[in-house]
């Protein structure tokens, strides 16, 4: 009994570490502008990922409309609505356009959430001034980036 | 899967034409400006320019008809106070040699930014070399209300007159740098002035909508900000908001990204001082 609660806890505790090792941006792997496997190794939250779509850095509906999100005001034009997005992207090929889009669209406006290198002038967030020396956090964190492509994946028309 | 990028742009090219720009003519006192005319000739991703003022609300639109709704003419008339102000060591104000009024400078603001003595120059350096060099009066600080009421004051006198800035000669160098700037994808968002002005005029971005990013209405009264807002001060926000290092206003940097975004409105008319959301 002891040793049943000993490998229990070794268990909860080895999976709280794999879950917590989120694959870094500069260490993603993409095949085609496609990301294989999940970021973050924790499923994602689809309603996490619908306030994401309107909220904080991800803001997808300052650029896309989202039919099932109309309850929220103001969509934007810049970039493809995502009404039926999952009937012409599977969840790998969105992960990766969410991730990095350059990736998959060589030269498009859309920001790339999960990378953390390569930029001019790289500023601290909104302040208009420069960035420092600290290390520089994703848009999203792999998690959730898990949670957008979570709640995308049910924008289907069928 | 090859042909779904081209989905995508297909999509967005429609969006482009979906919504764009208005129809309305904008007339101030019975004169009429032109807001759309045929791109220069420098220009290579746009065919047609549009003033700002079609890009927005009619409730906006309407505040820049009639110089009484004009909220930026309180500015201006506290630029012609300026202008009579004695200030400095010398005992002098702008009228003490400029004895036309500023009705002098007619004309100047479609010519500006020019390079004089190699070194490119904006109004608010004239203004404050004039401050400092002539009258002994400290300098402005540049997007401060007494510089921007005495910039705008001296853009009214242009009002009408089309944006015609050289930028051949001397102002080569300067433009070309400026170009640069305008295209390069700054911050973490990696965002350049053309990825919102040039490929998305028109288009929504949130509540906002977007236009060519024409400076012929500059200073403009930004209703966001109830006041006049400086050229500078506009490229230093649109900067910061794809979270990047700002350049700060009057440095060579924005100096020359003036001069290349003024001559992608060469030939649309002067309404300084426009009113913006």
């Amino acid at each position: 009994m002891k040793y049943g609660i000993g490998l229990g806890l070794a268990a909860a505790l080895t999976a709280s570490v794999v879950s917590a090792e989120a694959v870094k941006p500069t260490a993603v792997v993409f095949e085609d502008g496609a990301i294989a496997s999940s970021l973050s190794g924790t499923p994602g939250d689809a309603a996490n990922g619908a306030i994401l779509m309107n909220k904080g850095s991800g803001n997808c509906i300052a650029c896309h409309s989202v039919e099932a999100l109309s309850d929220l005001p103001f969509h934007g034009e810049v970039g493809p609505p995502l009404d039926g997005v999952a009937d012409r992207w599977n969840e790998a090929e969105l992960r990766g356009i969410v991730a990095d889009a350059k990736m998959m669209f060589d030269g498009t406006v859309m920001p790339s959430f999960y990378k953390t290198n390569g930029f001019i002038r790289l500023g601290d967030a909104y302040t208009g001034k420069a960035h420092g020396d600290g290390e520089v956090q994703p848009l999203l964190t792999a998690q959730e980036i898990e949670d957008v492509v979570a709640f995308l994946v049910t924008l289907k028309f069928e | 899967m090859n042909l779904k990028p081209w989905i995508a742009v297909a999509v967005i090219g429609m969006a482009g034409v979906a919504i764009a720009q208005d129809n309305s003519t904008l007339s101030i006192d019975g004169e009429t400006f032109v807001t759309e005319t045929d791109a220069p000739a420098h220009l290579e991703n746009v065919s047609t320019i549009y003033s700002g003022w079609r890009f927005r609300t009619p409730e906006t639109q309407a505040l820049q008809v009639d110089d009484f709704d004009n909220p930026a003419m309180i500015f201006v008339d506290q630029g012609i106070d300026l202008f009579n102000a004695v200030d400095g060591t010398e005992g002098k104000s702008c009228a003490s040699c400029h004895t036309d009024g500023p009705e002098e400078f007619a004309g100047l603001h479609a010519k500006m930014p020019k390079v004089v003595d190699g070194k490119l120059v904006v109004m608010e350096d004239l203004i404050n070399t004039h401050r400092q060099d002539v009258m002994g009066a400290e300098p402005w600080k540049w997007s401060g209300a007494d510089m921007q009421a005495m910039v705008a004051l001296i853009g009214l006198q242009s009002r009408g007159m089309p944006m015609d800035v050289a930028i051949d000669g001397d102002a080569a160098p300067f433009w070309e740098k400026g170009k640069e700037i305008y295209y390069t994808r700054y911050g973490q968002l990696e965002l350049s002035c053309s990825n919102c002005h040039e490929n998305n005029y028109g288009n929504m971005i949130r509540a906002d909508h977007l236009s060519q990013g024409q400076i012929n209405g500059f200073p403009t009264y930004r209703l966001k900000q109830a006041k006049l807002i400086s050229r500078h001060n506009r490229f230093r926000g649109c900067i910061r908001d794809t979270r990047a290092e700002t350049f700060a206003e009057g440095s060579e940097e924005f100096k020359a990204l003036e001069l290349y975004v003024a001559s992608r409105a060469n030939g649309l008319d002067i309404e300084t001082p426009a009113v913006r959301q």
